[in-house]
């Protein structure tokens, strides 16, 4: 497929930035997406190659500012709804009731 | 540098949203019972802390201590580093290239992020950030400026793009003047971005 996460050859992306001591995830949702991404596969949901699949199908501005472990999540949740372990209405309700109660935590 | 601190406010950081979308997802496929969350935390305790680039260093110190191994090595990656015990998700179908005076490798993969997790683990940011996917194939001698690495122009330099099918794993050239020294001791002088092909193998006494 011909999008924007074909990479090899575009020139003007800037210098690489590397970190030093580099953690394995930054933060916690990283490592849950990561582990998500092995529920699914063993699951039965997806396989690698949908991943991918589903990854290269994202508008390509939105492709460019998210960060690597969101591509992961956005393909997961498609392919979960689409393979019948949850639907959209459930995931949208169960944010809307996370983010209520967030909001009425102490930061 | 003031990378650390920015790395958390900058173009990667993930809207408060991300959090809570994982939290649901998470909690409603525990609730019906599709992820065992116990089983999934021990996978991702084991990638977070048991594989990395220790296990490819053992490869590449075997390699450069038995001719018999590397030989195999070099004809059949998977197989022969499936030997050390190193294979599954990821890591199925393994070529390795070797770096010479006369060949340098360097591996990337342009469209994502294929990277041969049983030898080194999960990759680093830039491994799969748009500056180094996109330029490793159209300027490798300046990548390699970036990191610090001036390859002889007498050298010629190969960029490798692994893909879900196959990943390519560097074995790096052995440093002078390590003839004297154990396996174990070489493993010490082989660092991951020398198995990407993004550095070289330490000098003994030098931090890697």
């Amino acid at each position: 497929m011909n999008g924007v996460h074909d990479m090899g050859g575009m020139q003007a992306y800037g210098p690489i930035d590397r970190e030093a001591q580099e953690p394995v995830f930054h933060a916690d949702w990283e490592r849950r997406v990561f582990a998500l991404f092995f529920g699914g596969f063993t699951g039965g949901f997806f396989n690698v190659d949908m991943l991918r699949a589903e990854i290269e199908r994202m508008p390509g501005h939105e492709y460019l500012r998210s960060s690597y472990y969101e591509h992961w999540l956005h393909a997961i949740e498609a392919l979960l709804i689409r393979g019948g372990a949850v639907t959209d209405a459930e995931l949208k309700a169960r944010i809307a009731e996370l983010a209520a109660a967030s909001r009425k935590e102490p930061h | 540098m003031s990378h650390d601190h920015d790395h958390a406010h900058g173009h990667d950081a993930p809207l408060p949203e991300v959090v809570l979308r994982v939290k649901a997802l998470e909690a409603l496929l525990t609730e019906k019972g599709l992820v065992d969350t116990a089983a999934l935390d021990a996978i991702v305790d084991t990638y977070e802390k048991k594989i990395g680039p220790r296990n490819g260093a053992q490869v590449v110190a075997k390699a450069w201590t038995d001719p018999a191994y590397k030989a195999r090595l070099l004809a059949d990656g998977s197989k022969a580093i499936a030997e050390l015990g190193y294979s599954g998700v990821q890591g199925e179908d393994m070529v390795v290239v070797e770096n010479t005076a006369q060949v340098h490798n360097m591996v990337v993969c342009t469209l994502c992020s294929c990277y041969p997790w049983p030898t080194l683990g999960l990759p680093p940011v830039w491994y799969k950030s748009a500056p180094y996917r996109s330029r490793a194939v159209i300027d490798p001698r300046g990548v390699l400026r970036e990191f610090g690495v001036e390859i002889p122009a007498t050298t010629e330099v190969r960029v490798w793009d692994s893909n879900a099918e196959l990943r390519y794993f560097v074995l790096p050239e052995r440093p002078a003047g390590t003839e004297g020294l154990s396996e174990a001791a070489l493993t010490e002088l082989v660092t991951r971005d020398s198995m990407i092909g993004t550095g070289l193998a330490g000098n003994p006494g030098a931090t890697a």
